[in-house]
């Protein structure tokens, strides 16, 4: 199945969850037809909620060039040993 | 050359498969010096006269890989094969057809972005996971181990450009059932040449979402 698919299957399902609320009594009207406009703030908080989290929590490394500068100047070492020839810079 | 001063020790037999799309730097020059020392076995040149992109860079490389399994990396040092062992060993224990090295868990990490870097690959990451669920935690790496046959099939059914076609390939990978595992990586931003992200790519990411949305 596309999941394009997939995905309009859900927003039918909850369409369809919200028009039953809508037709019968269990909520007032005028409540329930502010529900999907609830639905989309809280799409967009968590979305900005995982963006922060992901900021805050995002992984560095600076260690790693560091040690990566020394890998560098070992192989130079190593290659120029060997007799190759890779420039000066 | 790290991985080829180690690999034999640890009695894995592998060939490193350069694709140089006529790169004015002198690569070409350097890799003949280096099948002088490792042997034309071990080091291959596969040549292209011109920049042709990067899915038909991989068919081509993969024309001269006479191996099972294939690793693809950036040759500009972002990515470090010390991590070559970890996704060995990953594939091994797991029997995976694919091991993607992921930059986003404990153990990985990125060096030299800013924070608008760091802000737009969040963004673009939450967004591709909301709408897309890849049950990948990286889409947009492209340090990976693939079982040979199932990228030969991948790189004939993507057609995206760019970073788009790493999302591509294993978004598509993933819908196939393929068995997917991950290992933490860390990238240095490239030291040579400077790293690209501007509103031309961010549109192509939106544009790559879309399609895949509706392709797979």
């Amino acid at each position: 199945m596309k999941h394009i698919v997939k995905i309009l299957c859900i927003l039918v399902a909850v369409a369809a969850f919200w028009i039953g609320l809508l037709q019968s009594a269990v909520v007032p009207r005028s409540q329930a037809l502010l529900l999907p406009v609830y639905l989309i703030i809280t799409l967009g908080c968590y979305g900005l909620l995982m963006v922060g989290i992901g900021l805050m929590r995002f992984p560095t490394c600076p260690q790693e060039a560091v040690l990566l500068q020394q890998d560098i100047i070992e192989a130079k070492d190593f290659l120029k040993q060997k007799g190759v020839d890779i420039g000066s810079d | 050359m790290w991985g080829v001063g180690i690999a034999p020790k640890r009695n894995i037999d592998f060939e490193v498969i350069v694709v140089d799309d006529g790169s004015p730097d002198g690569t070409q020059e350097i890799i003949k010096q280096l099948q002088q020392v490792y042997g034309d076995g071990r080091i291959i040149l596969a040549a292209r006269p011109k920049k042709l992109g990067l899915g038909t860079a991989y068919a081509h490389g993969l024309k001269h890989a006479s191996g099972n399994f294939v690793v693809i990396m950036d040759a500009d040092l972002s990515h470090h094969p010390k991590y070559l062992p970890s996704f060995i060993k990953k594939q091994m224990e797991t029997g995976a057809s694919i091991v993607t090295g992921t930059r986003y868990v404990s153990g990985g990490g990125v060096h030299g972005w800013n924070l608008l870097r760091k802000l737009t690959s969040r963004g673009a990451n939450v967004l591709a996971h909301t709408i897309l669920w890849p049950g990948v935690s990286d889409l947009t790496g492209s340090f990976r181990l693939y079982r040979k046959s199932v990228l030969e099939n991948l790189i004939s059914s993507c057609v995206s450009k760019g970073y788009v076609f790493q999302m591509e390939m294993i978004v598509r990978a993933s819908r196939q059932g393929h068995h997917i595992e991950e290992v933490p990586i860390t990238f240095v931003d490239r030291l040579y040449g400077s790293s690209k992200l501007g509103g031309s790519e961010i549109v192509e990411y939106l544009k790559g979402l879309v399609y895949l949305l509706f392709a797979t």
